[in-house]
């Protein structure tokens, strides 16, 4: 490289630098965000000082460089100073905002700057701006790569346009490449509806890059504005998707639709709002109170997932003792068999450091599913909540621990299960809705799964959804049981009244044989006695047994046969 | 020697365990009785033997004397330690104990059938030349007559039943509605605590404190007192917090009250422990209020400053011996201070708060000759406060020989004392621990209600203390990031950045500061040039750790909850945010989240029964109108609309077993 070279080469770095806002101080330790309009003048001064020394004798380039400031200053106003202040004024942040959040300070590296639409009609050539309504690029998330896109409300109301979905496109492409997880932060009104069918053409282009990096990498939506229409099948297609109360909403069709075609008046909340969608239909995991607390608790979810599925699990430091004993366990089951107790402290007191993301913690709640980490990995808990609806298996919980068990398996996460399952909800509401498929799912979702499998009986283990919570029978590696398991057909009274069906009317037989019922089956020995159960378990020593089987399923490998794809019932 | 060859206790919870560690130590085995509630509770695991005694609720189960005496004949029990309340102060129990030739360990059923009576222990007491309120004697037959007995006597008075106890079916009146309203709420209680419904009523001493002298007889005739307990600290005339001594006694009168103490016992032939309480007024003069013819509940801090084991001294005497004391022998040292910790919810107006205890790490118990933690408890981790019983879960006591230095260990004791899974009270008595009036020892029994006029809203930190809450934050915050960026998987090629300017957001205020690790410790830098060490065993998972900031120690409880990091610490209850300056600016255009809708609605603020309802819909509340009764843990918890307005819904009917939180009522 010749010195002229060089210098330009120097001079090109520090202005990026500077430009990009982030500055070694003389510490060389500490950055400094640049933040839109408080950007730190003082510390732009000393770079450009620097900057001026070595140019010397080249004014040209010197107009160069400011001429790409200006440029990049202009792309990073996005809408406008009134359209940013519209945008803090509903409580939200602008697009580069949650980006500060999102990511590692100074991390960012944005792509696509300067990208503007193409399009023409309905006065749009005169309506440009760099960009074109989203921010692109990659960054890192506690030093973890992350490819994100953050959709800009304040340029064309954050619309897709041909142009905006080819900027996600491109880090889509490039995140699949690379085998990073990929995050997109939605706030756009909805298709271009200046550029019609181009518009539509770019969801779609999004939509197969979605299903192209399912189960490759994680892809992570978080719903911070409106989405509406075409525009919610992106996030749907993704593993997880976050809301924010009261700012977010989704729907395929928005509230004037509906009255217009049913009659119906409902508002945008109650329609497609975070409550709803993370209690009623369950299309997101979870909703936060603002912008920067979903951001945050997105960041504190990354750290659990591996960046793609090939790669090891994220394995972190912990100050956890893996064979404490938790004494308070032993008297987690009530002695009353009809008494319920709270699943969540098996959980929490089996994790390191009771650390738990819960996923999906305020939908069908009968049924607890999250992330924990075991001996510092990340482990799925997926476990029945006796503390609502006794922990049966139902629709919603059977579709919801099916989806997550096989999020888990696409990328090798363990799976802790936790059982006390009294089987399957009863009724027409249930028959009529398909449970048979829906409770299929979850079967087909563990039976299909390779990923190493823990199950703790802790109580009830009843019927065809014994088998269902992830038995021996269908792919569990360790399965243990508590001495207070209960592992039978179905309950002592209800087997009695079938097996002894003559004795009826003699209240004190059947009593009798309920009794008989309940020595010989109603423990956790029988199934020890045939292997189901690995071994009985002390409960004060889960987390130490746990740790162990974990432990010795770290190289766990299950040969595939070939099939193009298998047909589990959707 | 020993005194019975077996001892069976009467009783549940930390007084079962505190009998049942006395005679393990004098040798004697033990039987322990426990209701379905109780099958995995402590003093059952601890006892030598135990025997299911029935159903949850107590009178199935531990007032069921016939049932207890027939398992003492069982296990051939020669002795019972009834601990207090239950069966403690019921004469018969102990006359029948006596004909099976069983000791029943307190005073003869005589003693209790004098002192149990309120009116009847009144009379006694007077003519033992001790000196008592002035106040009606006789049973009050109605309402109206208790307004004109109170006119006669003077207002404010107190309405009292006379079987009472514990603060149970009591009532302060200053004018006639007051009366009317308090007689029938007082036999209302009573009458339902004690099948007993008769009431009697006194002169309201104000300024009161609330003295009490412990005395000690055996069956031979000797008499001692033991010193006092105040146990002015009160709510709603429960105890909270008790000591000994009184910071307000004198030499001379504690002799007077003392020997008047032990003039009544001898007028009783009192031949066990008891109390006789006295509430005394500004000017030290006392009046007999009542005599507890039992173990009291705040024994433990007469025995820290006199060094007798009462439970062992109630046992010898029972079993006949002499007194070992005489009253020269008693010298008092130094000074305790009793805490009761309470499954309750010092936030929401000390409700009750049942559910199962998922941590439990008390402070620990520590004799040495400079101070000692004593820590009595029938609880574990994962036990069950239930609501059949007392929702006690320990009390906790410390010494030391000044009364300052007590209190300083209490308030570290309580800082140290993690209970999880259920509200407690412990913020609410490191506040009053911390208070000016109650370290200078001004107490009257109106304390609480002076001191806490609106109720307790925890503790406003002080600006040093918010700093050095912040500096902890931070050093909680910089360790977390480290480790999170050391995990595997980061872009190796670039360096570790950890960002050493903070932001710590409490609720309402931001703390900007720099902060840098150094080993074990953190050195916290703020903008006025402060600097803060922080050294602490710290690490992560773990829920309480002592930090040292500058030489200045702190047991401060610590829960990671999402990415915010919470403190607790001498009843400051703060959660803060640590970000970046450019997060914690970004955080600062977040609109602040508000509650909603929910005033419109009275729901029911724990689990019970709902015994009064007075309201129809249509009706028109008044703001602070009482709407409805709910029955729970014993006690009659009164709701009352906080904003008025129309009743549109009615959701539930007398007697409906309510859950926490359920809906009563709707308002239009």
């Amino acid at each position: 490289m010749s010195n002229e070279r060089f210098r330009d080469y120097q001079v090109a770095y520090l202005c990026r630098r500077a430009h990009r806002g982030y500055l070694h101080r003389s510490s060389g330790t500490k950055l400094f965000p640049a933040g839109g309009g408080s950007a730190p003048k003082r510390q732009h001064c000393r770079i450009y000082d620097v900057v001026h020394r070595l140019q010397g004798a080249f004014p040209p380039m010197r107009d160069i460089l400011e001429q790409l400031e200006k440029r990049r200053a202009e792309a990073r106003l996005g809408g406008g100073r009134q359209r940013i202040d519209g945008q803090h004024a509903k409580g939200k942040l602008t697009a580069r905002e949650r980006l500060d959040v999102l990511l590692d300070d100074g991390s960012f590296e944005e792509y696509d700057m300067y990208v503007t639409h193409r399009a023409v009609d309905f006065g749009m050539a005169e309506s440009k701006i760099p960009g074109d309504g989203v921010v692109t690029g990659w960054g890192t998330i506690n030093g973890r790569m992350v490819y994100v896109f953050s959709q800009d409300f304040t340029v064309h109301g954050g619309s897709l346009s041909e142009t905006h979905a080819q900027k996600i496109c491109k880090i889509m492409d490039l995140a699949l490449r690379n085998g990073v997880p990929i995050i997109g932060l939605n706030d756009s009104g909805g298709a271009r509806i200046q550029e019609g069918v181009a518009s539509l053409a770019g969801y779609a282009d999004v939509f197969r890059r979605n299903v192209e990096a399912s189960g490759i990498i994680p892809q992570i939506s978080v719903i911070m504005g409106p989405c509406a229409g075409g525009a919610v099948y992106s996030p749907a297609m993704t593993d997880f998707i976050f809301m924010v109360k009261n700012s977010s909403y989704m729907f395929v069709t928005g509230p004037d639709v509906v009255k217009t075609v049913t009659n119906e008046v409902v508002s945008a909340e109650e329609l497609g709002g975070a409550r709803t969608h993370t209690t009623k239909s369950s299309v997101a995991d979870a909703a936060f109170d603002n912008d920067v607390e979903a951001l945050e608790e997105v960041r504190r979810l990354f750290d659990f997932l591996p960046l793609n599925n090939r790669e090891k699990l994220p394995h972190r430091q912990h100050f956890d003792e893996i064979n404490r004993v938790i004494p308070q366990l032993d008297s987690l089951v009530p002695s009353s068999s009809t008494k319920p107790y709270d699943m969540k402290e098996l959980i929490l007191t089996v994790a390191d450091e009771a650390d738990f993301f819960e996923v999906q913690p305020t939908f069908a709640r009968n049924m607890i599913t999250g992330f924990v980490r075991i001996n510092g990995y990340p482990t799925g808990v997926v476990a029945n909540q006796p503390l609502v609806l006794a922990g049966c298996l139902d629709i919603d919980a059977s579709r919801k621990a099916a989806r997550f068990v096989r999020f888990c398996d696409a990328f090798s996460i363990p799976i802790l299960t936790l059982v006390d399952v009294p089987g399957f909800l009863p009724g027409t509401a249930q028959e009529h809705g398909g449970v048979i498929k829906h409770g299929a799912k979850l079967l087909f979702a563990y039976s299909e799964a390779t990923v190493p499998m823990v199950t703790v009986i802790t109580r009830k283990a009843y019927g065809g959804a014994y088998d269902v919570m992830a038995s021996k029978h269908i792919g569990a590696d360790v399965n243990y049981a508590w001495p207070s398991a209960e592992i039978a057909v179905m309950g002592a009274k209800g087997a009695a009244e079938i097996l002894y069906r003559g004795e009826l009317t003699d209240k004190e037989a059947i009593s009798r044989r309920t009794k008989e019922y309940e020595t010989r089956f109603v423990n956790p020995f029988i199934a020890a006695e045939r292997g189901f159960i690995d071994e009985v378990i002390m409960p004060h020593s889960t987390r130490k047994r746990v740790a162990k089987a974990f432990a010795s399923l770290r190289s766990k490998s299950v040969p595939a046969r070939w099939r193009k794809h298998d047909t589990i019932p959707l | 020697m020993t005194f019975f060859k077996k001892l069976l206790i009467a009783n549940r919870g930390e007084i079962a365990c505190r009998v049942i560690r006395t005679a393990k130590a004098l040798k004697i085995p033990t039987v322990a009785v426990f209701s379905d509630a109780d099958r995995d509770a402590v003093h059952v695991k601890i006892a030598d033997e135990s025997e299911y005694i029935g159903g949850s609720p107590s009178a199935e189960s531990y007032l069921s004397g016939a049932r207890i005496l027939d398992v003492a004949a069982k296990f051939g029990a020669d002795a019972i330690h009834p601990g207090y309340g239950f069966l403690s102060e019921n004469a018969a129990f102990a006359n029948a104990a006596k004909a099976k030739g069983i000791a029943f360990i307190g005073p003869s059923s005589s003693a209790i059938e004098a002192m149990g009576d309120k009116i009847a222990s009144k009379k006694i007491a007077s003519k033992a030349g001790v000196s008592v309120v002035p106040g009606h004697l006789d049973v009050i037959p109605d309402a109206e007559s208790a307004v004109e007995i109170a006119r006669g006597i003077g207002f404010p008075v107190m309405i009292k039943a006379s079987a009472g106890g514990g603060g149970k079916g009591m009532r302060i009146a200053w004018n006639d509605e007051e009366v009317r309203e308090g007689y029938k709420a007082s036999r209302n209680e009573a009458k339902n605590a004690f099948g007993d419904d008769r009431i009697f009523i006194e002169k309201f001493v104000t300024q009161p404190r609330h003295i009490e002298i412990q005395i000690l007889g055996d069956q031979l005739g000797g008499m001692i007192y033991l010193g006092e307990r105040e146990c002015s600290i009160q709510r709603r005339n429960q105890k909270v917090i008790e000591e000994a001594p009184s910071p307000f006694l004198d030499g001379a009168t504690r002799k007077k009250m003392g020997e008047q103490a032990v003039a009544l016992g001898r007028a009783v032939g009192y031949q066990s422990a008891g109390t006789v309480e006295f509430i005394v007024d500004s000017a030290r003069n006392f009046y007999f209020l009542e005599m507890n013819t039992r173990l009291q509940v705040e024994h433990p801090v007469t025995e820290l400053i006199t060094g007798l084991d009462l439970v062992e001294e109630m046992i010898r005497v029972a079993a006949g011996q002499p007194l070992r004391w005489t009253q020269e022998d008693i010298k008092l040292d130094g000074w305790a201070v009793e805490a009761r910790v309470y499954a309750e919810d010092p936030y929401r107006n000390f409700l009750p708060s049942i559910g199962r205890i998922t941590r439990y790490r008390p402070p620990a118990e520590v004799k040495a000759n400079a101070v000692a933690v004593r820590n009595d408890s029938g609880v574990e981790e994962g036990s069950e406060i239930s609501i059949y019983y007392d929702p006690m879960i320990s009390k906790l006591c410390t010494w030391a020989p000044t009364r300052l230095a007590a209190i300083d260990a209490m308030s570290k004791a309580l800082d140290d004392y993690e209970v999880e899974g259920i509200r407690n009270n412990l913020p609410f008595l490191s506040a009053i621990c911390a208070q000016s009036r109650f370290r200078r020892g001004e107490l009257t029994t109106n304390y609480i209600a002076e001191e806490f006029p609106e109720g307790f809203s925890g503790v406003r930190p002080t600006e040093l203390q918010q700093r050095h809450l912040a500096a902890v934050a931070a050093h909680i915050d910089i360790r977390l990031r480290r480790r999170a960026l050391s995990a595997s998987g980061r872009l190796s090629d670039m360096p570790i950045v950890v960002d050493k300017s903070r932001v710590i957001s409490f609720e309402e205020t931001d703390v900007l500061l720099t902060a840098e690790q150094s080993g074990d410790s953190t050195i916290v830098w703020l903008p006025d040039g402060m600097s803060i060490a922080v050294q602490s065993d710290w690490v992560p998972g773990k829920s309480h750790a002592v930090f040292d900031l500058d030489g200045y120690r702190l047991g401060i409880k610590t829960d990671l909850i999402g990415t915010k990091v919470r403190l607790r610490v001498g009843g400051i209850d703060l959660t803060a945010s640590v970000r970046s300056t450019r997060v914690a600016e970004l955080a600062r255009l977040m609109p602040r989240s508000s509650q909603s809708g929910s005033d419109k609605r009275l729901l029911s603020p724990m689990p019970g029964v709902l015994t009064l309802l007075s309201a129809v819909p249509g009706q028109k509340i008044e703001p602070g109108q009482a709407v409805a009764t709910v029955e729970a843990m014993k006690m009659e918890n009164v709701l009352r609309a906080e904003k008025g307005g129309t009743v549109k819904v009615v959701a539930v009917a007398v007697g409906a077993n309510l859950s926490a939180d359920q809906l009563i009522l709707e308002f239009e």
